[in-house]
């Protein structure tokens, strides 16, 4: 089995794994109580919360820990405007947001937010001024992901950041395919909140997190304990924590290595594919997340190549991951304005640190005789 | 793979046979509220797509839902809805396998370069010297072939249907031993897509019309025409000394032309949309045995090619409800040999 789908999710880092451990077996304590079990499991959720801050250049206190990637952009969007008053209302996001922002944004707009939807350029780059154009002094929240989960490409967060401040309006950006991969500085990114979340980055999943600026109120989607501050009640998933922290250490230590090794494989991939008939690379090679490869080969229809490199043993996709596990034209390709035919085409191949030189070329070579046979196919069925 | 017992033992008898098997299940409905979910049992439901997955695991074979929403929109529950709009009476199981499984289907399985396309269906192929013959199932009375007309030599060659060699008790038998936890759901409904009333995919506010009667008098204001189907006898509601039947509906007029029991028998039909499984079309007249619904007897026939892919039947004895929209399918002992849609009594 080659696994070439890192941005859907990761393998768990063994060492991570051996970190949860103990909290999966002894160290069972709930980490509200007041007692020595209770104690360490407080302890331990504090020093990942410290890991997580890390990464991201933000306080501990500025972490609310939630379920994972979907939770925090849920919090975000629907809590941060509720949080500041009725004047404000307005929504500003892009139309290749992933679909816990898009869907949580669509909800407000259903509740009588008024929704911005800006479009990306034909790479999926947004452009400041678009978004500038779109963002009032009605605006609540300005939320923009940090990089495209399906082509890879990285959004000018700090601009857009700076004109979302300039018209007072709270910035959040969907960080989850950045977190872990490349560096991320919520100062030097000038935002107030930030998703990410722990198994795209070889943590466990069912495990993310908030980043949310300190003084910046949020209402809570779940009330119940005051745990997370009183901005996420709920008894805290601490091995899932613990494994998130650990993650995230290794994650910053580790990141040139695996960023270097990751784009090596990834350049390699696409030079020994980029000569077939019809081979385009989607998004923005300029500004893409290591790991990321989207092609497309003209004519060929996506799910044919996913299902046939599956049955070859080698894990793509054709997008994102959609839980009925059909394949729908991605909204991301027809959002930076391919038609509905193209935007069938995507295949997604995402390369993660435990790839190797020779798993790269057996699907280089794979891929070539399938693309290959469709077209033989496509002359032979019209 | 519906996730019911048929396609499940054909995969199942397949991999027995030492094929090398894929699942796939169609994605054929819009996305849906938990409600709409409630009501839907039916063939391509969410929670076929489950047991079909299960069956999938049990026997060991990949598994993958294919999205073929678009293309069943367009081509079957549009041309549902607008057969109906036209008084017509559709049968969008052979709008299914037509346009959707045996020709969009099939280019999918083709891409994942499977040789075959298997399914459930209750029916024979057979490869004889003329070319592949479409023939009845060995138990006739689940015989599947009149809504399999639309197939010709270029699918009959690519298909393959492992259950229509059976008896359909042997099938369940099969599927227990199997351990198929699906083995005792009951057969699908003839219309997978409307588990309560067609006319809900039809609800748009029509009008309603006016009962009339051969002659053409009026005989008083109808429910929409949307509400009746040649030879129906509930919902008429007007007071007579005979009960009344639906003989015929007009949307260009908007009326129902009813009627007594007798005068629902017709001698013939014509047949538009014809198709022969051998792809030649027929040089003269031919008798066969034909059949204008799904579940009715076949009746002796004169087959009349008219060209412009239409022929005429004239019908040995009366046939009662001649419904157009209807399949007329044609049969020579076992053969399936084509069909077509009723375009008209005669």
């Amino acid at each position: 089995m080659i696994y070439l789908d890192h941005a859907a999710t990761t393998p768990l880092d063994q060492r991570v794994l051996e970190a949860m451990l103990p909290y999966l077996r002894d160290q069972y304590g709930n980490a509200s109580s007041v007692h020595a079990m209770g104690q360490a499991a407080r302890r331990a959720v504090d020093q990942a919360r410290g890991e997580v801050a890390a990464l991201i250049g933000a306080d501990p206190s500025e972490i609310i820990f939630t379920s994972g990637g979907t939770e925090a952009d849920n919090l975000a969007v629907r809590g941060l405007p509720a949080a500041h008053g009725d004047v404000r209302t307005a929504i500003v996001t892009s139309a290749i947001e992933h679909h816990a922002v898009l869907h949580a944004c669509r909800a407000e707009e259903v509740r009588g937010a008024r929704l911005a939807v800006v479009r990306p350029d034909g790479r999926g780059r947004l452009d400041p001024a678009a978004v500038r154009q779109a963002v009032d002094d009605r605006t609540a929240l300005v939320t923009v992901m940090a990089a495209n989960n399906e082509l890879g490409t990285i959004e000018p967060v700090r601009e857009i950041a700076e004109i979302a401040h300039e018209k007072g309006a709270i910035m959040h950006t969907d960080a989850v395919q950045v977190a872990g991969q490349l560096p991320l500085d919520v100062q030097e990114l000038q935002v107030d909140a930030l998703s990410l979340t722990a198994h795209k980055f070889y943590g466990p999943k069912g495990v993310g997190a908030l980043y949310l600026r300190r003084g910046i109120a949020v209402d809570p989607l779940q009330t119940g304990g005051g745990q997370e501050r009183g901005r996420r009640a709920g008894t805290e998933n601490v091995a899932g924590i613990v494994g998130f922290g650990a993650a995230a250490r290794l994650a910053r230590q580790e990141m040139e290595v695996r960023a270097a090794h990751m784009r090596t494989l990834r350049d390699r991939l696409w030079r020994t594919l980029c000569d077939l008939p019809g081979a385009e690379r989607l998004g923005d090679p300029q500004n893409c997340l290591p790991g990321h490869l989207l092609v497309r080969f003209r004519g060929v229809d996506g799910e044919a190549l996913v299902l046939n490199l599956d049955l070859h043993g080698i894990c793509g996709s054709m997008g994102s991951a959609c839980s009925s596990g059909s394949l729908e034209a991605s909204h991301v390709l027809t959002g930076i304005g391919l038609d509905p035919q193209s935007a069938r085409e995507g295949l997604r191949l995402t390369v993660g640190r435990g790839n190797t030189t020779q798993e790269i070329d057996e699907t280089a070579s794979v891929l070539r005789r399938i693309v290959e046979r469709q077209r033989e196919l496509m002359v032979s069925h019209g | 793979m519906s996730g019911g017992v048929d396609s499940s033992v054909a995969a199942a008898l397949l991999v027995q046979e030492g094929y090398d098997v894929i699942g796939v299940t169609m994605e054929i409905w819009p996305e849906m509220s938990e409600e709409q979910m409630a009501h839907q049992g039916g063939c391509c439901s969410i929670g076929a797509v489950e047991d079909a997955r299960s069956v999938c695991t049990a026997l060991g074979i990949p598994h993958y839902v294919l999205n073929l929403r678009e293309r069943f929109h367009q081509q079957v529950i549009e041309n549902f809805r607008s057969e109906y709009l036209r008084g017509r009476t559709p049968n969008p199981c052979i709008a299914c396998n037509r346009e959707v499984k045996f020709s969009e289907l099939l280019r999918r399985a083709a891409a994942l370069d499977a040789d075959y396309l298997a399914t459930g269906h209750y029916a024979r192929v057979e490869e004889a010297e003329a070319g592949y013959r479409l023939l009845r199932a060995a138990d006739s009375r689940k015989d599947q072939t009149y809504v399999l007309w639309g197939l010709g030599q270029s699918e009959l060659r690519r298909v393959l249907f492992p259950v229509g060699h059976y008896e359909k008790p042997e099938i369940r038998k099969v599927a227990q031993s199997l351990g198929l936890r699906t083995w005792d759901k009951p057969d699908s409904q003839e219309i997978c897509f409307v588990s309560g009333d067609y006319r809900q995919l039809v609800t748009e506010a029509l009008p309603k019309g006016r009962f009339v009667d051969r002659l053409g008098q009026d005989l008083g204001e109808s429910p929409p025409i949307t509400h009746f189907t040649v030879g129906q006898r509930r919902g008429i509601g007007l007071a007579a000394e005979r009960p009344y039947y639906v003989l015929e509906l007009r949307s260009g007029e908007n009326t129902v032309v009813i009627g007594h029991r007798e005068e629902l028998d017709g001698r013939g039909c014509i047949v538009e949309d014809v198709h022969f499984v051998s792809d030649a079309w027929p040089e003269a007249a031919f008798d066969c045995t034909v059949r204008i619904r799904a579940h009715g007897r076949e009746a002796p026939a004169r087959v009349q090619p008219l060209g412009a892919g239409r022929v005429g039947v004239s019908f040995l004895e009366a046939q009662t409800a001649i419904a157009p929209g209807q399949s007329a399918v044609f049969y020579a002992g076992d053969d399936c040999l084509g069909g077509g849609i009723i375009e008209q009594a005669i």
